[in-house]
C-alpha cells in the first residue's frame, strides 16, 4: 500500500542517516506531526501516553484523598463516581493499553528486527492520531458531564445514566481502533521484515511479547468496538439489546465485554512481561533462561486469556455450568503465568547482576506480579471468590497485576532505553530514590487493601463503614508515597534532558540487537547498513568484551 | 549483531537509485512489500470478521430465546430484494477479481471497466437496500423506541407484530447498517483503486493496491453471505 | 471467629470457605516466599563482580517440564474445592424458608412470606433460608461478608441465592455492585446508614445500600414476622402509632427521603412539602390536583405521570407497600401543608 515516492532527496526529505532527533531528521514541529518514522511516534506516543497516566494518576489522588476519612472529605458523591470512573477509564484505554506497546514497541521493535520501520510507516501515525481523537472523545465527556458508570459501562446502569456516556464509549470505540492498526502492523512487520539471519528463534522477547499482544488487539478489539458501538446506539436510538424491558440481556453485555476486556487484561500484562525479560536478560548478563518456554507462555496467555472472560461474572446469575467451566479454565492462566516467574528466577542463577534502577524495576515487577498472580488463585477458586467479587481484595489483586506489574515494567523499560531515545544518560541515584518511593508507596497503598477487601469493604464505595477506616488510611497515606516516587522519577528524568551526559552507544553493555548495532539516538534509518544477524539477542557469551563493555569500565579494565 | 555487512546493495544511502519508485524505502524488495501488505489486509479482515461475529452471536442468542417471534419478524423482510442484492455483490466479488487479473497482466483499460463495473455494483446495492429501508422506515418495522409495527395502523394483512419483535429489527438495522458502511468504504476504496489505475500507475510488477482493495471488496462480500441467509432466509 | 483476615463465620458456608481461603493462603506464602527468596538471594550472591563473568545459560529440560506439569495438580486441587464449596451454595435445601428481594437505587426491600416488608433482612438461626432476588432498575448484588455470600440482583432476572446462619446477632449487609448515587444530599434521620455524612446532611447512594442482617432465634423470628403485619408501636406513648406517625416512620424506612424532601427543596423528586391539593403540571402536558388518589398513583405507578422539571426515575411501590401503608404515607404528606 505505501507509495512513496523517491527520487533525490529534496529540502523537505528526511535524511536517513541524521540522527533521528536531528532537524536534518525532519525539521520543525512538521519534522514531528507529520513524521513516518517509527522512533519519532514512539516518543510522542510516550509523551501522551505519560500524560494520560498523570491525568489518571491525579484522579486516583483524588479518590484516595476522599477515602482518607469517613464522611465527605472533599467531594460529593456523585464526583467520586466521577473520578473513579475516570481514573479506571483513563488507566486502562488512554494509558496502560497502548503505553507499552505504541510507546517502547514502536521504538524499540523496529530495531530489534533490524529493520528501518515498521512495514506501514502511514498506517502507524494514522494509528496515533486515531489515539490522540479517540483521547479527545473520552476527554470531552469529562467537560460535557462527565462519565460515572465505572470503566466497566455495565447495562442498565449505562444506559440510563444521565452522564456523557456516549462520548466516552466513542472514545473508547476509536482508541480500539489505534489499538488495532498498532497491532496488525506489529504482526506484519515482525512476520515480513525481519533482518537476514534473524529467524524466530532469535527473536528477542521483547519481540515474542509484542507480537502475542499484537494477536489479542486484532482478535480481541473488534468484540469490544462492536459492544460498545450497541451501546452508544442503545443510548442514542433505545435499540434495547441489553434493555431487559425490551427483551434485552444485561448480562449479555457483561459477557461482550468481558469477552474483549478480559484477553485486555493480557493486552495490558504481556508487554509488561516482555520489557522484563529484556532486563532480566541485559542485567544478569546472561541468555534468558528457557527462552523458548517464555516465548510460548506469552502465545499461551495470548491463548488462554480469551477462554477465561466467564470468571468475572461468578456472581452475576451466568449459569452454574458457565460458571464451572470458566472457573476451571481460569485455573489455567497459572501455567504460562508460574513459567515465567520460574523462568525469570533461574535467569538470575550465576549471572552477573547489576543492580541499575531499571533492574530494581525488573525485580519489583517479579515481586510484585508474584503476589498479583498469587491473589488471582483466591479469585480463581469459585468459593472464595463468592466471597471477595467485588471487594477491595479484586482491586488490589488487579493494581498488582497492572500496575506492580506493567506499570513498573514500564517505568523500568523508558530508563532502561531512555539513552537510546534521547542519547543522554540519567542521574542513576536521583532514578533509584524515586524507585524507592515508588516501591514502598505502592504497597502501602494496596497491599493493605487485601486485607479491606476480605474483610468485605466492597469496591467503588463513597464511604465506609467505621471498621475500614484505619486501613483506608494507610492506602490513602500510601498514594501520596507513590506521588513522592513519580515526581522523583519524572525529575530525573527532565533533568537528564536538560543537562543528561551524552550517552555512548550501549550504556549498559547489553548483548541486545538495538544496542549492539546503533548509535545513540540512533540514525533516522536506524541502522547505517542493514544489519546479518548471526547470534541470539541474549549471547553474552558469544560477545566479545568491546562488544559489550561499553558502560561499565570498571570491567573493561579488567 | 555479531557482524554487519556493507553488502552494496543494502547500502541504503546510495541505493536508492535502484528501487522502483513505487518501492517504500523500509522495504527491501517488491514481493516484500506486496506480501507484507497482501498480510496487513488478511489480519485486518479477521478483526473485521470478529467484529460482526459479535453481532451475528447476539443475533443467535436472541433468536434462540425468542424463535417464534423471530420468525415471524423475519417474514416482514423482502427475501426477493435481498436474493437480488446477493447475486449484485456475488457479481461484484467476480468483476473484482477480474479486475486484479486484468491489472496482474498489465491490461490498464481492461482494469478500469472491470473496477468501474464492481463500483456501479456497489451502487445499485445500496439503491436496493435504501428501497427496502425505506419501507421498514414506513411500515414502522424500527428499533427500539421508534418501533410501532405493533399499532393496529402498521397490521400486515390484517396481523401486527408483538413489541418485543423490535429487538429482531434492532440487529436487522445494526448488522445490515454496519455491512452497509462496510460497502460504502469499500467502494471509496475501489474508488480511489480505480483513480490511480487511470493514472497509470499499476503495471504487472506493480498492482498491491488493486489486489488489497479486491481482497477488501470480497469481505463485504464474504459478510452479506451469512447475513442474508441468517437474517433473510432462516429468521 | 474473626480472623485478621476474614470477617466472623457466621454461615455454615463460612468454615469450609475459610478453609480454602486459608489453604491458598499460607500456600501463596511459601510459594512467594520460596521464589521470591530464592530470586533476591540469586541477586546478592551473583552480584557483579570484577573479573567474574556470568556463565552461559545451559538447558534444564526435566527442570522446565516439572514446574510447568506439576503445578496442574495443584491447580486442579484448588479448583475442586473451590466448585465444592460452590455447588454447596447454589442448591438450597427443599425446606429453605423463602425470602423475596427486591433491589432498587439506593435500598433493599425484603419481603417475608406473610406478605410484610422490612429494610433490614431478618432470618431466623440454624434454618435455611432461601432469597430470590431481582431489581427494578440496575444491576445491584447482595453481599453478607460474615456468610461468604455475594449474588447479583439483575434487572429482568430472577436470581436466588441461600444461606443458613449460625448465630443470633447482627452483622452488614452491602451492595456489591456500583449503583450510582443520588445528586444531592439529604437529611440524616434515625436509622440510617452511618456514611456519606456531610455535617447533618448525608449523601446517598452505591456505598449507602447498606443494612444490617438480624438473625433470630426462631420465637424472636416469629414475633418479627407478626410485628411487620401491623403499624409500629410508638415508644413515646406505648401504642400502635398513628398513621400520620406511621406514614413518616415508612418515608424514612422506604427512603422515600432519598429523593423527596419535606423542607420545600427540590431533589431527585418533587418536595412533599405543601404538596397536597396543589395543581401539577406533568410533562405530557396534562394538569391535576395531588389529591389522594394522584399520590396514590404516584406511589404505585409512579412513572405515569411525571411533574415538570423531573425525570420519570421512581421505582415501583406496588408490591412492597400495602393499602394501610399507602394510606399512612397519604396521612402523612396532608400533615406537611
Amino acid at each position: 500500500m505505501a507509495t512513496e515516492v523517491a527520487g533525490a532527496h529534496g529540502h523537505d526529505e528526511p535524511d536517513h542517516l541524521a540522527p533521528y532527533l536531528s532537524p536534518e531528521a525532519g525539521r520543525g514541529i512538521k519534522g514531528w506531526l507529520l513524521t513516518l518514522d517509527h522512533k519519532r511516534i514512539g516518543l510522542m506516543y510516550l509523551v501522551s501516553t505519560l500524560l494520560a497516566f498523570f491525568m489518571g494518576g491525579v484522579f486516583a489522588l483524588l479518590v484516595r484523598l476522599e477515602l482518607f476519612a469517613p464522611g465527605r472529605t472533599i467531594m460529593s458523591a456523585e464526583y467520586y463516581n466521577r473520578a473513579f470512573t475516570l481514573h479506571g477509564a483513563i488507566m486502562v484505554f488512554l494509558f496502560i493499553i497502548p503505553a507499552v506497546p505504541g510507546a517502547l514497541g514502536n521504538f524499540v521493535l523496529p530495531i530489534m528486527l533490524g529493520t528501518k520501520d515498521v512495514a506501514f510507516p502511514r498506517l502507524n501515525l494514522l494509528s496515533f492520531y486515531v489515539y490522540l481523537f479517540g483521547a479527545t472523545f473520552a476527554l470531552y465527556s469529562i467537560i460535557s458531564g462527565s462519565v460515572d458508570t465505572g470503566w466497566t459501562f455495565y447495562t442498565p446502569y449505562s444506559t440510563t445514566s444521565n452522564t456523557s456516556v456516549v462520548s466516552m464509549v466513542l472514545g473508547a470505540f476509536i482508541l480500539g481502533f489505534s489499538s488495532i492498526l498498532t497491532g496488525l502492523n506489529f504482526i506484519v512487520t515482525i512476520h515480513k521484515l525481519r533482518a537476514p539471519g534473524l529467524h524466530w528463534k532469535r527473536l528477542p522477547l521483547f519481540v515474542w511479547g509484542t507480537y502475542a499482544t499484537s494477536i489479542i488487539q486484532v482478535l480481541a478489539t473488534p468484540v469490544l468496538a462492536i459492544t460498545l458501538l450497541l451501546l452508544a446506539a442503545e443510548r442514542t436510538f433505545g435499540l434495547g439489546i441489553f434493555d431487559p424491558a425490551l427483551g434485552g440481556d444485561p448480562i449479555l453485555f457483561q459477557h461482550f465485554f468481558w469477552f474483549y476486556s478480559h484477553p485486555a487484561v493480557y493486552i495490558m500484562i504481556v508487554p509488561g512481561m516482555a520489557v522484563a525479560s529484556e532486563l532480566f536478560a541485559t542485567f544478569s548478563r546472561r541468555a534468558i533462561f528457557g527462552y523458548f518456554a517464555i516465548a510460548m507462555s506469552s502465545l499461551g496467555l495470548a491463548l488462554v486469556g480469551f477462554l477465561v472472560w466467564g470468571h468475572h461474572m461468578y456472581t452475576s446469575g451466568q449459569s452454574e455450568f458457565a460458571t464451572t467451566l470458566f472457573a476451571a479454565l481460569t485455573m489455567l492462566v497459572a501455567i504460562p503465568s508460574g513459567v515465567k516467574v520460574f523462568n525469570w528466577t533461574a535467569t538470575l542463577y550465576k549471572g552477573s547482576i547489576v543492580l541499575t534502577t531499571p533492574m530494581l524495576y525488573a525485580l519489583s515487577f517479579l515481586i510484585l506480579f508474584t503476589i498479583g498472580g498469587l491473589t488471582g488463585l483466591f479469585v480463581g477458586a469459585l468459593s472464595v471468590d463468592i466471597h471477595l467479587h467485588d471487594t477491595y481484595f479484586v482491586v488490589a489483586h488487579f493494581h498488582y497485576v497492572m500496575m506492580g506489574g506493567t506499570v513498573m515494567a514500564f517505568v523500568g523499560g523508558i530508563l532502561y532505553w531512555w539513552p537510546k531515545m534521547t542519547g543522554k544518560l540519567y542521574d542513576e541515584s536521583l532514578a533509584k530514590k524515586g524507585w524507592f518511593f515508588v516501591f514502598v508507596g505502592f504497597n502501602t497503598t494496596f497491599l493493605i487493601q487485601f486485607i479491606m477487601g476480605s474483610k468485605g469493604m466492597p469496591r467503588r464505595y463513597y464511604d465506609y463503614l467505621p471498621q475500614f477506616e484505619t486501613y483506608h488510611k494507610i492506602s490513602t497515606v500510601g498514594s501520596w508515597l507513590l506521588l513522592v516516587g513519580f515526581l522523583l522519577t519524572a525529575w530525573a528524568l527532565i533533568k537528564s534532558i536538560r543537562s543528561g551526559e551524552k550517552s555512548p552507544p550501549n550504556p549498559w553493555g547489553s548483548a541486545g540487537f538495538e544496542w549492539q548495532g546503533t548509535e545513540s539516538p540512533p540514525v533516522m534509518q536506524n541502522f547505517r547498513v542493514t544489519p546479518t544477524i548471526t547470534r541470539g539477542p541474549y549471547d553474552y557469551h558469544l560477545c566479545s568484551d568491546e562488544e559489550l563493555f561499553d558502560g561499565f569500565p570498571e570491567d573493561a579494565e579488567k | 549483531m555479531a557482524s554487519a555487512h556493507a553488502d552494496s546493495e543494502h547500502a541504503e544511502h546510495a541505493g536508492h537509485g535502484d528501487h522502483p519508485p513505487y518501492l517504500a524505502h523500509h522495504f527491501d524488495t517488491p514481493e516484500q512489500q506486496f506480501d507484507s501488505a497482501k498480510l496487513g489486509m488478511w489480519v485486518f479482515i479477521v478483526t473485521e470478521i470478529l467484529m460482526f461475529g459479535g453481532l451475528f452471536v447476539a443475533y443467535l442468542i436472541y433468536k434462540g430465546q425468542e424463535p417464534a417471534i423471530f420468525i415471524e419478524a423475519h417474514n416482514r423482510l423482502d427475501w426477493k430484494m435481498g436474493s437480488v442484492n446477493t447475486i449484485v455483490l456475488l457479481f461484484s466479488s467476480l468483476t473484482a477479481a477480474l479486475a486484479v487479473r486484468s491489472s496482474q497482466l498489465g491490461k490498464k483499460n481492461e482494469t478500469t471497466m472491470w473496477l468501474t463495473i464492481t463500483i456501479l455494483c456497489a451502487l445499485a446495492f445500496l439503491g436496493i437496500k435504501y428501497v427496502e429501508y425505506s419501507h421498514k422506515f414506513h411500515d414502522g418495522l424500527l428499533p427500539g423506541r421508534f418501533f410501532t409495527a405493533h399499532l393496529p395502523e402498521h397490521a400486515h394483512n390484517g396481523h401486527v407484530l408483538p413489541q418485543r419483535a423490535s429487538m429482531f429489527f434492532a440487529l436487522y438495522f445494526m448488522m445490515t447498517g454496519l455491512h452497509g458502511l462496510h460497502v460504502v468504504i469499500g467502494m471509496s476504496i475501489l474508488g480511489w483503486v480505480l483513480v490511480r489505475n487511470h493514472r497509470g500507475q499499476f503495471s504487472p510488477e506493480y498492482f498491491t493496491p488493486v489486489e488489497i482493495g479486491a481482497l477488501y471488496w470480497h469481505l463485504v462480500d464474504l459478510v452479506w453471505i451469512y447475513l442474508f441467509p441468517l437474517v433473510y432466509l432462516v429468521g | 471467629m474473626e480472623t485478621m483476615q476474614l470477617p466472623p463465620q457466621w454461615s455454615t458456608f463460612a468454615r469450609q470457605t475459610d478453609w480454602l481461603f486459608y489453604f491458598i493462603y499460607w500456600l501463596s506464602v511459601v510459594l512467594f516466599v520460596g521464589i521470591i527468596g530464592v530470586a533476591l538471594y540469586f541477586v546478592w550472591k551473583y552480584r557483579r563482580q570484577p573479573g567474574v563473568k556470568a556463565e552461559p545459560t545451559g538447558h534444564a529440560t526435566v527442570l522446565e517440564i516439572t514446574w510447568t506439569v506439576s503445578p496442574l495438580a495443584l491447580l486442579a486441587f484448588l479448583f475442586h474445592m473451590g466448585f465444592r464449596g460452590y455447588i454447596d451454595m447454589t442448591v438450597a435445601p427443599a425446606d429453605a424458608m423463602e425470602i423475596r428481594v427486591r433491589a432498587k437505587k439506593w435500598a433493599w426491600d425484603f419481603e417475608y412470606p406473610n406478605g410484610g416488608h422490612s429494610n433490614v433482612l431478618h432470618v431466623p438461626v440454624n434454618r435455611p433460608v432461601r432469597l430470590t432476588l431481582s431489581s427494578e432498575d440496575v444491576i445491584h448484588s447482595l453481599y453478607i461478608p460474615a456468610f461468604r455470600v455475594k449474588k447479583d440482583a439483575v434487572p429482568g432476572y430472577y436470581t436466588t441465592m441461600w444461606f443458613e446462619a449460625t448465630q443470633v446477632g447482627e452483622t452488614d449487609l452491602f451492595c456489591a455492585e456500583y449503583c450510582g448515587a443520588a445528586v444531592g444530599t439529604t437529611e440524616v434521620s434515625e436509622g440510617d446508614p452511618p456514611v456519606g455524612r456531610e455535617g447533618n446532611r448525608r449523601h446517598v447512594g452505591h456505598f449507602s445500600m447498606i443494612t444490617k442482617v438480624r438473625i433470630h432465634t426462631m420465637a424472636d423470628y416469629n414475633t418479627f414476622l407478626e410485628s411487620i403485619l401491623r403499624p409500629p408501636v410508638d415508644p413515646a406513648t406505648g401504642r400502635e402509632a398513628t398513621p400520620e406517625k406511621w406514614g413518616e416512620i415508612l418515608y424514612r424506612a422506604q427512603q422515600c427521603n432519598t429523593c423527596h424532601s419535606t423542607d420545600g427543596g427540590a431533589m431527585t423528586g418533587p418536595t412533599w412539602r405543601g404538596l397536597f391539593g396543589r395543581q401539577r403540571q406533568f410533562t405530557d402536558g396534562t394538569s391535576a390536583t395531588a389529591d389522594a388518589n394522584y399520590i396514590r398513583q404516584s406511589i404505585l405507578q409512579p412513572n405515569s405521570k411525571v411533574v415538570q422539571g423531573f425525570n420519570g426515575v421512581m421505582p415501583s411501590f406496588a408490591g412492597t407497600l400495602r393499602d394501610n401503608q399507602v394510606d399512612a404515607i397519604i396521612a402523612y404528606i396532608r400533615t406537611l401543608n
